[in-house]
Parts: C-alpha cells; structure tokens; sequence
C-alpha cells in the first residue's frame, strides 16, 4: 500500500530525513519510535503533503501512486489520514461545518455523492460514540479552547469520519491519561481492518499494549535505523534508546 | 488642488447649484473654510495615505454636481436583499428620488432639507472638521431629513439607497440629516450601487443626533465600481444614555476616504464601530474613526477587520479622545488584518489621547497573512486549497457581522463575502 524508498526532505536547506525505506502493507500496524527530534514528525507531514518540507531524493508510493506528486488535499482524499502531533484550534470555523465540507469534498474525489444534513448527522452519531466524543465539543469552533486529551479525541473522530486507507497517528497518545487513552486505541481499533493500514508514532510502550504492532522501527536521526517486532518496543521501554543511538554511530562512522 | 477649489468651485458648483440661496449661512461658511485651505494637498497629515485629491484631479474632468440619472425600479428591485422589508429610500446621483421611494413615515417625520432647513445640519459634521465636508455643504441641492418621533420605534429598517452615474457632471452630492428623539429606536441600511463601470466622485455627508436614551444601529455597505472615488463624512452626536452603532462593510471601489466620528456628549452613552474591508484589485479604501469621550460613564467599542488581496490598501486611522471629564470611561480598540498578496499594503495607526486618569482603554493591531498551519490542516481533511482559504477568511472576517442585528442584511453581506472569498482569493 505504501512504500518509501530512501526518502530524503529537508526544511529550509536544513535535511532532516536522510534516507527512509519503509514497505507498509494492507491491515498492518507499524509503529515508529525513536528520541525527541529524530525526525518522526517530519515524516509524517512529508507524506501528509506539508509543502515546507522539501524532498530532495527518494520516492513515496501510495496505492500505485506517486503520493509526492499530490496536493495535501488529494493525499487525503485517497485515503491517506495524519493525526496531528499538535492539532491546530482554528476560531471561527464550527468542527461541524468543516468536518461537512471534508467529508464531502473527500466523497466527491471518490466518486460518491454528498452526505444531505440529516445523514451526516447521523453518522457523526454514530462516529463520536466511537470515540466518546461530547456533542458539545463539536459545536465550537475546531479544536478552540479544546484541552489536549480532547483534541486527540477529535483527531480520532475526524479520521472515523473520513475513513482513510492509511492512518498515520503522531503522538495521538501523548499527554492522554489511561482513560482517554483506552477509548482512543479503542477507537482506532476499531477502524482497523484487513484493507486499511496504520503507522503510529510514539515514545511510550503503553500505547502498543492496545494497538499491538505487527512492526516496530526505530527512526533516529533521519533514519530508519533498526526495525523489529513488538518485541523492540519493551526492550527499548527497558532500556532506553542510548544503545541504539551507540550501534548507528558506531556503523555511520 | 486649492487653484481647483478657488476657480472651479466657485464656478461651478455655485452656478449650478440651484438651491444656492437656501442653506446661505452653511454654505458660505464652507467655501471660506475651502478658500482658505482647499483639498487635502499632499502633505496634510490625515490623508497622507490618501491621496484623494489627486485622484479627483487625474481622473474627474467635469467638476459639476451630476444630473438625475434614468433609473428604472428594475434597478431598485434588483438591489433589494431577500427578507427585506421596510421603507426605502432612493437616492438618483444624490438626489432623492421621490417616485421610486416608499416612505411609511410611520413613528418617523421625512422631508427634503430644503423644506425644514434645520438649524442642525451642519451642527454634527462641521465645515472646518474636514475639507469635503465644506465642499458638500458648499455643492449639495438638496438633502433629506429624518426625524424619528420621540418615544417610539421604527419597527422596520429604513433602507437608504443611492445610485450613482455620472452624466454631464461626474460630483455626487448626498446630504442626509437624521434625529433621533430621546427615548426612540431606528435602524438604517445604507448602500452604495454604482449603476455603470464609469468614474464618478461621490462626496455624502450624513449627520446624526441621537438624543436621550434613543438607540440608533447604522449598517452600511459600500460595493462600488473599480472607478468609483468616495469621501463620506459620517457624524453621530450621542447623547445622555444612548446607545449608536455603526457596522461598515467596503468591498470594491477606487479609492474610498471614510471619516466617522462619535461625539460621546453625555455620561452613560455608549458608541460602537464596527467595520470590514474585504478588498482586491487596486481598490483603495481608507477608515478613519473618530470617537470623543467628553463625560464620565461612557463605552466605545471598535472593532476593525481587513482582508486585502492583490494590490489593494487599507487604510485604519482609530483616534480616541478621552477628555479630563470622562472619568470611568471604556474605550476599546482592535484592528486585524490579511493580507493575500505581498503587493497589498495596510496602514494602521492607533490614536489615543487620553486626559482622564480613571480610564480603561485597550487598543491593538495586528497585521498578518493567512495561517500556514491552519490552512495545512483543513487541506489534511481533503478540503481543497482555495475553499480552506475561503473557511478560514471567513472565520476571520465573519466576527464582523455578529454585529449586524438585522437578520436579513447580515445574511446578505455574509452572503456577498462568501462569494467573494470563494472566486477572488
Ligand atoms: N520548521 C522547522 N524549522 C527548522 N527545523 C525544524 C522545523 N521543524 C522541525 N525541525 C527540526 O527537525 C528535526 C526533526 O523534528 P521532528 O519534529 O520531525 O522530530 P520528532 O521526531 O517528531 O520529535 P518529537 O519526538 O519531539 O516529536 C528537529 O531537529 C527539529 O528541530
Ligand atoms: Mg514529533
């Protein structure tokens, strides 16, 4: 479904990505980790489309396609979906009215015909039970004065609605206490499905005990630099990412 | 420019102004005030940005008061907003247009200037306050008066439209005195429509007394043509315990010079102004408010938004008086700005002058460009770029209409913005 191969972007000249190889196929869940500032955020909006980041080398391909080649908005329409590491509140804008206008923006792409009021209602319903979303968050501006847990939530909501091929979670699970964490994973569980994909990125173990990984890499200065099973996470949970860092030092120099 | 006032203004606009004689005091008060110091030249601080009379002069070569124009109901029709109900009055190039006007005149009086000649007019928006002020009381031939009983409510807006085209003269005169009684209520709808793409000068004075506790909402709209060249001198005198709010809307013309002032003249009085400028091209449009705080108790609130594109300026001007009396006043003052184009240009400049110690005023300004962030995010969801432009002007320029008390109006200028957003920018 997706395939990354040696992927290099830099911002503002700048490279952060040095080098990105990774094969992601239907109903896999990868997990990537990996020290603060390794470039873990930078992947995911370089294939979310953020036009700051600029590819140097490499090639992405989503579903057959050159994803590198699409705009954000066509990215996402194909079913490529990033939870943000940081969702940005964005006054003035009522969650509901713009979720209508993505929802329906995304259907058009695909060929479907626009959701009337009455049944985007309803789905939304049924959606924000998914994640135990308040009807009350939703008729605020997006993400305005919303706390951190409840912007992750939303985040989750919104990818129930759009339902995307490939998810790509940045610490949707920072920051979460153990209750929203729960309905979270609960949530993307849920969504999980032999067609479908999920990337996750995070620094706590805790998370892979709900959404347990078929893989587990770790990114550490732009670079893939080992790749395991779950079984990498606990050891990492364990011991820190020092011996890493130690093991590609030693084979960069 | 001055050589224009003193030989053209003279020349023409007197000559051919037939009501000369009536409103002999007001206007030879104004061309004494022109003789001496003539259009803002250059270097007059309140219009530097503005050169407006250097517009006049390259582009108005028939310094006359334009004729009537044919104007057709069609016309009026077709620039009446849905849910519009309410008397309206037609304005021809400045003149009021008595055959397309329906006026109830219930709870209110209405008659032509020339008929009442109140000693008011020209009282609220003085002759030596503004040079075009002085030049409308010099040239305009009639005018309307607008007294709302006191007591009472006018239950539907009044709408005032003016439909501008020049003709043999290319100087629209518009004069419009309005009381409100103590203890009344009235809303107006102003619009601007330009009948054709042609250049024309449109110079509108509009005086407004609100007196005791009489409350008074003023909408206004100016979309006009890319030639259009406006000066509207617009005066609000608030009395004792009334409430005046004034909500602009500018969304095309050539150049544009609004200079509006509240005259806070009693305690517990309450001004409040609010504007959008959505503007593209090279559409030039220039806001300068003016609010006097001279007795204690009183609140002004002012709230100025600007969306330029292309090489279009804004101009924002928010001068706050706040006089040794007016202890315990509020005075706020914001002032946000887009811009689109790295060939846009605003200039905004606060003006506070504050001579009492027990006073709260807050001002801010703020110029930026639309949110990389926020724009990276809508476009994540699959909502494409110029329609996440589009949400999000709107998110930022909509604030303005929560003002508007009027449903229909604000549904229509919500309406011309959301059009606008989503062809223009
Ligand atoms: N806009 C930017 N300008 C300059 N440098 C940037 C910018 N954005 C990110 N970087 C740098 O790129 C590197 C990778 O950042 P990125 O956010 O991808 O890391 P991360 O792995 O997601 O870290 P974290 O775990 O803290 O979220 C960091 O060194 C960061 O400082
Ligand atoms: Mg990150």
């Amino acid at each position: 479904m997706l395939t990354i191969k040696n992927l290099h972007a830099s911002i503002e000249g700048t490279p952060i990505l040095k080098g990105i190889n990774l094969e992601v196929k239907p109903g896999e869940v990868h997990a990537i980790m990996g020290p603060n500032g390794s470039g873990k955020s930078t992947l995911a909006s370089v294939l979310a489309g953020r036009e700051e980041y600029e590819v140097t080398e490499g090639e992405v391909s989503f579903k057959g396609k050159n994803l590198l080649e699409l705009s954000p908005e066509d990215r996402a329409r194909e079913g490529v979906f990033l939870a943000f590491q940081y969702p940005v509140e964005i006054p003035g804008v009522s969650s509901t009215n713009f979720l209508r206008t993505a929802v329906n923006q995304v259907r058009e792409y695909r060929g479907l015909e626009a959701l009337d009021a009455v049944k985007f209602l309803s789905i939304m319903k049924e959606k924000m039970k998914l994640v135990e979303i308040d009807q009350k968050l939703l008729s605020r501006s997006l993400n305005e004065g919303f706390s951190g847990g409840e912007k992750k939530r939303n985040e989750i909501f919104q990818m129930a609605m759009l339902e995307p091929t490939l998810s790509i979670l940045d610490e949707t699970d920072s920051g979460l206490d153990i209750d929203a964490l729960r309905i979270v994973s609960n949530g993307v569980n849920q969504l999980k499905s032999s067609e479908n994909a999920t990337i996750v990125v995070t620094h706590y173990q805790r998370l892979l005990d709900y959404i347990v990984p078929d893989f587990v890499h770790v990114l550490y200065n732009g670079k893939i630099v080992k790749s395991g099973t779950k079984e990498l996470a606990l050891e990492l949970e364990e011991k820190g990412y020092d011996w890493i860092k130690e093991e590609a030092d030693a084979a960069s120099v | 420019m001055t050589t224009i006032i003193k030989n053209k203004a003279t020349d023409l606009f007197l000559e051919n102004n037939p009501n000369f004689s009536t409103f002999e005091n007001l206007r030879k008060n104004g061309l004494e005030f022109l003789e001496a110091k003539g259009l803002p030249h250059l270097k007059e601080e309140e219009y530097k940005f503005t050169q407006i009379s250097k517009k006049i002069e390259q582009n108005i070569s028939s310094f006359k008061g334009a004729k009537r124009s044919e104007l057709t109901s069609e016309n009026l029709k077709s620039n009446l907003f849905e849910g519009f109900e309410g008397d309206v009055v037609v304005f021809n190039n400045g003149h009021f247009d008595a055959e397309l006007s329906s006026i109830s005149a219930q709870n209110y009086s209405f008659s032509k200037l020339s008929e009442t000649q109140p000693d008011l007019l020209g009282q609220i928006a003085k002759n030596e306050k503004d040079p075009f002020t002085a030049l409308n009381s010099l040239a305009f031939e009639d005018g309307i008066h607008i007294s709302v009983e006191k007591g009472k409510k006018v239950e539907k807006p009044i709408f005032l439209i003016h439909f501008n085209k020049a003709n043999e003269g290319q100087i629209i005169n518009s004069r419009i005195l309005i009381e409100i009684a103590e203890n009344a209520e009235v809303t107006f709808i102003e619009n601007t429509v330009s009948l054709d793409e042609e250049v024309y000068f449109s110079n509108a004075v509009v005086e407004i007394k609100v007196n005791q506790n009489a409350h008074g909402y003023y909408y206004r709209l100016q979309n006009e043509n890319r030639k259009a060249i406006g000066a509207n001198n617009f005066a609000t005198d608030i009395h004792r315990d009334a409430t005046f709010t004034s909500v602009a809307t500018q969304l095309q013309g050539d150049m544009l010079r609004n200079n509006l002032t509240l005259n806070l003249l009693d305690s517990g009085c309450e001004g409040n102004m609010y504007g959008l400028y959505l503007l593209n091209g090279k559409t030039h449009v220039d806001n300068h408010t003016n609010v006097d705080h001279t007795k204690p108790h009183c609140d002004s609130n002012e709230l100025y938004k600007g969306v330029l594109a292309d090489s279009s300026r804004g101009v924002f001007n928010g001068k706050i008086f706040v006089r040794q009396d007016a202890q315990k006043t509020n005075a706020f003052q914001q002032n946000n700005n887009i811009l689109m184009s790295e060939d846009a240009i605003v200039n905004t400049k606060p003006q506070l002058e504050i001579w009492a110690d027990d006073v709260k005023c807050s001002h801010g300004c703020t110029t930026g460009q639309l949110e990389d962030e926020a724009l990276f995010y809508l476009q994540a969801r699959g909502i494409g770029k110029e329609h996440a432009k589009g949400l999000l002007l709107y998110a930022f320029a909509g604030e303005v209409f929560e003002h508007i008390a009027y449903e229909p109006f604000k549904e229509y200028c919500i309406q011309l913005v959301q059009e606008r957003l989503g062809s223009n920018f």
